[in-house]
């Protein structure tokens, strides 16, 4: 029998437990991962920083991502974004390496844990609102009603966009926890049909996996662009009220 | 902010802790909420140090090197587009002089050249005046000559051919008829020697 394609997503302590006022926050898999992701990003572009006019390879990496980034930014949210950009820069960074780390077999990936995904979209719904009251006043609520709508639909129509600026953190976060639960739970059980197969009919789910693996990066690349980029869109609405 | 996200979500685990028991069998370890506090400490620890590292140390170099760059290209060219400028002056500059030289130099030739053939041709009408002057005195010292020979002749001829008879004979003859004859002889001479 394969192994339970849901064991990956184990939380588990490594070392000691560690308490502080009887709240546990035991150093853990998912912790190790989350340092391993900050540390790999920060190397590497610490590495970018050398001072040279021609770069060499890891410093156009990093030159290349800096100017994607600040691209993306300028693109969506406009320069009033540009404060913004070290935290946009960050959060991609770690959710792409977090992503990517997972991609490794037998590792763990921290973004298919809803309530890291969350907190994160949380974090950025909470900033947003209070940036958005901050640079517009009360005006900031006028993002719940359109310009243009007739009179008699607008009770409707402020409702629903109440409920969608609510939703936001709930599908920022499920959007990117539930495609990397999803694509590694898909892996894993592929991979199971190798081994329950054998020899004889493992070779298409194995075929299949190699083709899921290629697609998983894809998808760990994109959503964590996704995020990013969503991110973008809502400080836009912060930022730069249209309606 | 984050203590409140904190406790809401230790509020939504209890509800979630009966659902999330009975569905441990089926296997969805994100729903145990076990290790969320763990997971929100650990993330925002790791995530603030690498947003503060990021955004404090390493981010500014990035674009510092970026606007360094950018603005050295540009100097880069503006100096190039200055060198090239330079030298296409300076291509002109000797151009001219090259030419200038040219046509200098093909005056020159020309002036000189003009100088020796007026030069040549000076010598050579002196040196024709020179030879005619010589040819004419020639022939008159050739036509004195021939006068003068011819009378030479006609007397040597005379006084010989007098001696001549007066050595056969014995006795002077009339010196103006022997110079008759000996003159009508070398009419005669002459005329044969001319007629040819």
């Amino acid at each position: 029998m394969a192994a339970n394609p849901m064991y990956q997503f184990n939380v588990y302590r490594i070392g000691p437990e560690i308490k502080i006022n009887n709240i546990d926050i035991s150093f853990t898999n998912a912790s190790l991962f989350m340092i391993i992701s900050s540390l790999a990003i920060l190397i590497i572009f610490n590495l970018g920083t050398k001072r040279s006019i021609i770069p060499n390879k890891i410093q156009l990496l990093a030159e290349l991502s800096y100017s994607f980034i600040s691209k993306m930014i300028s693109d969506t949210a406009g320069s009033k974004a540009k404060p913004y950009f070290s935290f946009i820069f960050s959060l991609f960074m770690f959710v792409l390496f977090c992503n990517m780390f997972g991609m490794i077999p037998y590792s763990f990936t921290v973004t298919s844990h809803i309530i890291v995904t969350f907190v994160l979209a949380a974090f950025i719904f909470i900033g947003v609102t209070i940036i958005g009251f901050i640079k517009h006043g009360l005006g900031y609520l006028k993002l719940f009603v359109p310009s243009g709508v007739p009179m008699v639909l607008l009770p409707l129509i402020v409702v629903i966009e109440i409920i969608s600026y609510l939703s936001r953190p709930i599908s920022l976060s499920v959007r990117l926890f539930a495609n990397m639960m999803a694509g590694h739970t898909m892996m894993k059980v592929f991979g199971g049909f190798v081994v329950s197969l054998g020899i004889v009919g493992g070779w298409l789910p194995l075929g299949f996996s190699v083709a899921l693996t290629g697609l998983e990066i894809l998808v760990a690349f994109l959503q964590a662009y996704v995020f990013a980029i969503l991110t973008c869109i809502y400080l836009n609405d912060a930022l730069n009220l249209h309606h | 902010m984050l203590k409140k996200i904190i406790f809401q979500f230790l509020a939504l685990s209890l509800i979630f802790t009966y659902s999330a028991q009975s569905a441990e069998s089926g296997g969805m370890p994100q729903l145990n909420p076990e290790f969320w506090i763990s997971q929100i400490f650990w993330l925002v620890l790791t995530f603030g140090l690498l947003f503060i590292i990021l955004s404090k140390f390493i981010l500014p170099k990035i674009s510092n090197n970026l606007e360094t760059r950018k603005s050295q290209i540009l100097e880069n060219i503006e100096t190039a587009d200055k060198q090239r400028e330079e030298t296409e002056k300076k291509v002109k500059e000797f151009d001219k002089i090259i030419n200038d030289t040219k046509v200098e130099a093909k005056n020159f030739f020309n002036s000189e050249r003009q100088k020796v053939l007026d030069d040549i041709n000076n010598k050579r009408l002196s040196l024709e005046k020179d030879i005619e002057k010589e040819i004419i005195k020639a022939e008159e010292e050739i036509d004195q000559f021939k006068k003068t020979s011819q009378e030479k002749i006609t007397k040597i001829a005379i006084e010989t051919s007098s001696d001549l008879v007066k050595k056969l004979i014995g006795e002077d003859i009339n010196k103006s008829s022997l110079s008759a004859i000996v003159e009508d002889l070398s009419k005669k001479e002459m005329e044969k020697h001319n007629g040819i």
